[in-house]
């Protein structure tokens, strides 16, 4: 493809159009370039190329350059091409879109056929090399293009056209894109309409509707991320999804939650599981719903919501009700802690140290001092020291 | 239930080739994205309540907002100690940004909202408070009313307020305006300051970036001071 010049496409004196053929991709040797859908014409002297959309685009080579052309058949799902072998580019080339290549020969690909005719054509012009004979001399216009009189700016002009054009062609992409949204869309609201009837229907028939189908209903609302009109749950909770999730997690997180006392905020599972998987993730109410069914399938992890609205996955084993008394003992050994210092000494986030010193207050073994310089917690002398 | 198993499938298909022309599209524009969203809520849809939704596994929106709510969590956590557990949207932002690195997808702002509202789900406190004109993301389960809330966005346009600041312009009681902003010194989001000139002056780490949005290591803090 380095042999390639820049041109205005138009003829020259002396030259002549011999014949002209759309849907034309080039190849440079057997990798595709972006010239890929253009007018290929060839004249007494060149092969000249015009990219379709951009009219300005155009490249021309010398039939002089040619060594010989072969025919290439079509194939499943690929076009007839010609393979045009080459010389070497002259020295004194006119710039072009290449300035190497790798491969001394290109390929005509003729996506919307023509080219049995241009091969013959081109045949021709290789057997008279009509360019030796006839000088190319000024420029002419050709009337075939119906965009006569044009100046092809090169340059900054031209950049910005080009840059206009790709950019008109992104917002065509993107006005394609909405309507094609738009459309979308109307289906999804017949599918959440249907539901609302179905729904409607399980209420009034109530007992006549099978386990079975209330179960696939779910699962058709957890497909389309629709509230269950029942329930209000836009999770469809209790699907059989909901359910191998639990088991999954229930095997995820077992070292994970020895590692780390036997206890883990909602959020720190999240994290761990989804770095881990990687690809698709779970959403945060997938998550929430698995854990909800822990218990009920007897696995050995459980969900346990505090008094604060704080979630956390606790291990069958784990008793937090003992971990108080090991709290009182550090609270007492240090007269008072706060939940960051206590977090510290133990080696847990400060979130759970908060919620077991709660606890521990809430079961009568801790008092609070609570003062602008924080919260702290006291062994509760009211008790112990009656 | 049947007709719904064949429409069902029916709606796959659209979706399948609606994704095949236009999932770079939502990857990549988060003006789209807004779009989409939209539209989805207009029509009782919520397409990231499950990962194992259609919207999911087609178009790919779950992994980009679950993922984008990791990284929020993560964010939030690593500067609790400075502010808290306040940031304002922006300075989430950037630091999610600063995460992702350079060659990672576009996100903006309606996507990091969008991102948050699920993750209040797992009970860790997450909400969303509107300030000045922006938002205040709290992600510790600490008790903020609407009292909190309005000193909160009294503060955000100096990133401090006083008693007196609030006296005026609420027209409270000096022990109510007191209740409220020792109950944001005991939760760490705002700092005290007493000397200055005046009277104490109670500042919202949230707020610093802000309005002095220079972040300096510690060997250049010891250099500016003589």
């Amino acid at each position: 493809m380095d042999r390639f010049s820049w041109t205005s496409g138009l003829l020259e004196l002396g030259e002549t159009l011999v014949v002209q053929q759309r849907g034309v991709r080039l190849y440079d040797g057997e990798e595709k370039v972006k010239f890929d859908s253009g007018v290929l014409l060839l004249s007494t002297h060149r092969l000249i190329w015009r990219d379709q959309k951009n009219h300005e685009c155009c490249i021309a080579i010398p039939l002089s350059q040619v060594v010989f052309i072969e025919e290439q058949a079509a194939g499943i799902g690929k076009s007839a091409k010609i393979v045009v072998h080459l010389h070497p580019a002259s020295s004194n080339k006119e710039p072009g879109p290449f300035q190497s290549s790798k491969y001394s020969y290109i390929k005509l690909s003729f996506k919307e056929h023509g080219q049995i005719e241009f091969y013959r054509r081109l045949s021709e012009e290789m057997t008279q090399r009509r360019w030796e004979t006839m000088p190319a001399g000024q420029t002419i216009q050709v009337n075939k293009d119906p965009q006569v009189g044009r100046i092809r700016a090169v340059g900054i002009v031209g950049i910005e056209r080009k840059l206009e054009e790709k950019r008109k062609e992104t917002d065509k992409n993107i006005s394609e894109a909405f309507e094609d949204l738009s459309k979308l869309m109307e289906k999804a609201k017949e599918m959440v309409d249907l539901s609302k009837s179905i729904a409607n229907k399980i209420k009034e028939k109530q007992g006549d509707i099978t386990e079975d189908e209330t179960i696939r209903f779910k699962s058709y609302l957890l497909s389309m991320g629709i509230a269950n009109p029942v329930t209000r749950e836009t999770y469809g909770s209790g699907t059989q999804y909901h359910m191998q999730l639990a088991k999954q997690l229930a095997g995820i997180l077992q070292t994970p939650l020895e590692e780390r006392g036997g206890i883990m905020s909602l959020t720190e599972v999240y994290c761990l599981v989804n770095r881990a998987r990687g690809l698709e993730l779970l959403s945060p109410e997938d998550l929430v719903n698995a854990c909800k069914m822990l218990e009920s399938l007897k696995l050995p992890l459980r969900l346990r919501i505090f008094d604060s609205g704080v979630m956390v996955i606790e291990l069958q084993s784990h008793n937090e009700e003992e971990m108080v008394a090991s709290a009182l003992e550090t609270v007492s050994e240090k007269g008072s802690l706060t939940a960051d210092e206590f977090a510290k000494l133990v080696g847990m986030s400060v979130l759970l140290a908060k919620e077991r010193l709660l606890l521990a207050e809430k079961m009568g073994h801790l008092c609070r001092d609570d003062s602008v310089e924080g919260l702290r917690f006291y062994p509760n002398l009211f008790l112990t020291q009656s | 239930l049947l007709q719904m198993s064949k429409q069902l499938d029916m709606f796959k298909t659209n979706l399948e080739e609606f994704a095949s022309k236009h999932k770079q599209e939502i990857r990549k524009n988060p003006k789209f994205r807004v779009q989409f969203q939209d539209m989805c809520a207009t029509i009782g849809v919520d397409p990231l309540a499950s990962g194992k939704g259609f919207w999911s596994e087609m178009l790919g929106v779950g992994d980009f907002y679950y993922e984008l709510g990791v990284q929020i969590i993560e964010v939030c956590l690593a500067l609790k100690h400075r502010n808290g557990g306040l940031i304002t949207l922006e300075e989430l932002h950037q630091q999610v940004l600063k995460g992702r690195g350079k060659f990672a997808q576009d996100v903006s702002q309606d996507d990091l909202l969008r991102a948050i509202k699920k993750l209040k789900v797992l009970g860790n406190g997450f909400g969303i408070i509107p300030v000045g004109g922006t938002y205040l993301i709290q992600s510790v389960p600490a008790e903020l009313n609407m009292d909190h809330t309005v000193v909160l966005q009294l503060a955000e346009k100096k990133g401090y307020v006083t008693v007196s600041e609030i006296r005026t312009s609420l027209k409270w009681e000096t022990e109510r305006a007191k209740q409220v902003l020792e109950h944001l010194l005991k939760e760490g989001m705002a700092w005290l300051d007493t000397q200055a000139a005046g009277e104490p002056q109670y500042w919202l780490p949230a707020l610093f970036t802000e309005l002095y949005s220079q972040e300096i290591t510690p060997e250049e803090a010891k250099e500016a001071i003589p």
